[in-house]
């Protein structure tokens, strides 16, 4: 049993979840809860399989318990209720304050495949695996989510209305 | 030789390289033909590199003491756990791990804790009661130990549901007694313990949890009193005392595994 191959996760995931969620102390209080979760059911844990995609599905399992819990409001908002600072001059380097601001505003499905490609380099068929959806789901929600990405990154905010957690 | 159409799915796999060989070159084909499309899939390259960036400081962020931390959980070097279940030891190690994730998420992330997940900050009422009754010398309790069968029936009618409080003797931590306490919405429960030295633990005992939401451990301190609280279906527990985070550990993984056990 090679129980420390937890701990060694341990800044993988938290970077992801500081993506995901934005708020640092949020994210690590999402970190913590996966590492005792994951203690917890270490024996449920299959040796030989992949002990990343455990603990990252372990993470979105609780991610997705969170999001239902009633008492984080959550409030429909146009885009048109947000002024996302945009540089003047269009540049081919990405401002970093705008790159947060702008994943922020992705809906979380489409931003959460997109940091599993970007940061953790998993395939598609890992992604799938890690959130329970369908491979054809993972590539809907790449698609759009980086499209989505770009258009506000432009300037040229998506119509569709977001959700944003408040 | 007949080419599959390009689908978006293959301009993606061709971003993040997985996309088998033979048909790389076609999207490469492709690609020069549309060059609006190839200044799409620039973008979503740079998107990634950017998150990279963006992100990958957090890898590197010092965190404490992370060997100790694994020599607490490898086997090998703890040959006593071998005995343990896993479930104990999984227990043990949750705490021990928190132990010093409370230090190193600090302050800030026990805030975060009590905005997002808690109406009810279980920790401060269980440090406010623990420093209200644990000095008192006369009365620290309602109904002392002596009377144990009387007051676990008492606080079980009271609080619509068995509690009884833990035998923590092996750990040299005698019963004083309990009390029953005003908590949120409702009554909740308080039993006191002390060591020989005189120094009094308590555990408070709540079943106003109605998000259902299990925790794990979670530590807090609230001026000079240490906590160790858990959510365990309606039940919210918090174990406090003045003594050091290891100690209470200790004592917190014994009260967990007698409540597991029950």
């Amino acid at each position: 049993m090679d129980s420390s191959a937890i701990l060694t996760e341990l800044p993988r995931l938290r970077r992801y979840a500081r993506a995901m969620v934005g708020d640092r102390a949020a994210a690590d209080d999402l970190v913590q809860d996966t590492l005792e979760r994951a203690w917890l059911r270490f024996a449920q844990w299959c040796p030989g399989s992949d002990l990343r995609a455990w603990l990252f599905s372990i993470m979105h399992n609780l991610r997705v318990d969170q999001l239902r819990r009633p008492g984080l409001n959550t409030l429909p908002m146009g885009d048109e209720d947000f002024e996302v600072p945009t540089r003047a001059t269009q540049s081919d380097r990405l401002e970093v304050n705008d790159l947060e601001a702008a994943l922020a505003r992705l809906p979380e499905d489409q931003r959460v495949v997109l940091l599993l490609v970007a940061l953790e380099e998993m395939s598609y068929e890992e992604i799938a695996d890690v959130l329970g959806i369908p491979a054809g789901t993972v590539m809907s929600r790449l698609s759009r989510g980086r499209e989505r990405l770009r258009l506000i990154l432009e300037g040229r905010p998506p119509s569709a209305n977001l959700r944003v957690v408040r | 030789m007949s080419k599959l159409p390009i689908t978006e799915a293959d301009l993606h796999a061709y971003v993040d390289a997985q996309l088998p060989e033979n048909r790389r070159a076609e999207v490469v084909d492709y690609l020069a033909a549309y060059p609006e499309e190839a200044e799409r899939l620039q973008a979503y390259r740079m998107q990634k590199d950017a998150l990279r960036e963006l992100f990958d400081p957090v890898l590197d962020e010092v965190l404490p003491a992370p060997l100790r931390l694994r020599g607490a959980v490898d086997p090998q070097k703890r040959p006593i756990l071998e005995r343990w279940s896993l479930q104990r030891i999984a227990a043990g190690v949750a705490i021990a791990l928190l132990g010093g994730v409370a230090g190193w998420f600090g302050h800030g992330q026990y805030q975060a804790v009590d905005r997002m997940a808690q109406l009810t900050p279980l920790p401060r009422q269980a440090a406010v009661a623990h420093v209200v009754y644990s000095p008192d010398v006369k009365r620290p309790v309602e109904v002392t130990a002596d009377q144990e069968d009387q007051l676990v029936k008492w606080l079980s009618k009271r609080l619509g549901t068995p509690v009884s409080p833990p035998q923590l003797g092996a750990l040299g931590y005698e019963l004083i007694g309990g009390r029953l306490l005003p908590g949120n919405s409702g009554p909740v429960a308080q039993f006191m313990y002390h060591d020989s030295s005189g120094q009094r633990l308590t555990l408070y005992v709540t079943t106003e949890n109605a998000a259902n939401r299990d925790t794990g451990f979670r530590f807090a301190k609230e001026g000079p009193v240490n906590v160790f609280y858990w959510i365990d279906g309606k039940f919210g527990y918090a174990l406090s005392a003045g003594i050091d985070k290891g100690e209470l550990a200790r004592v917190a993984t014994a009260v967990y595994d007698q409540l597991e056990h029950k």
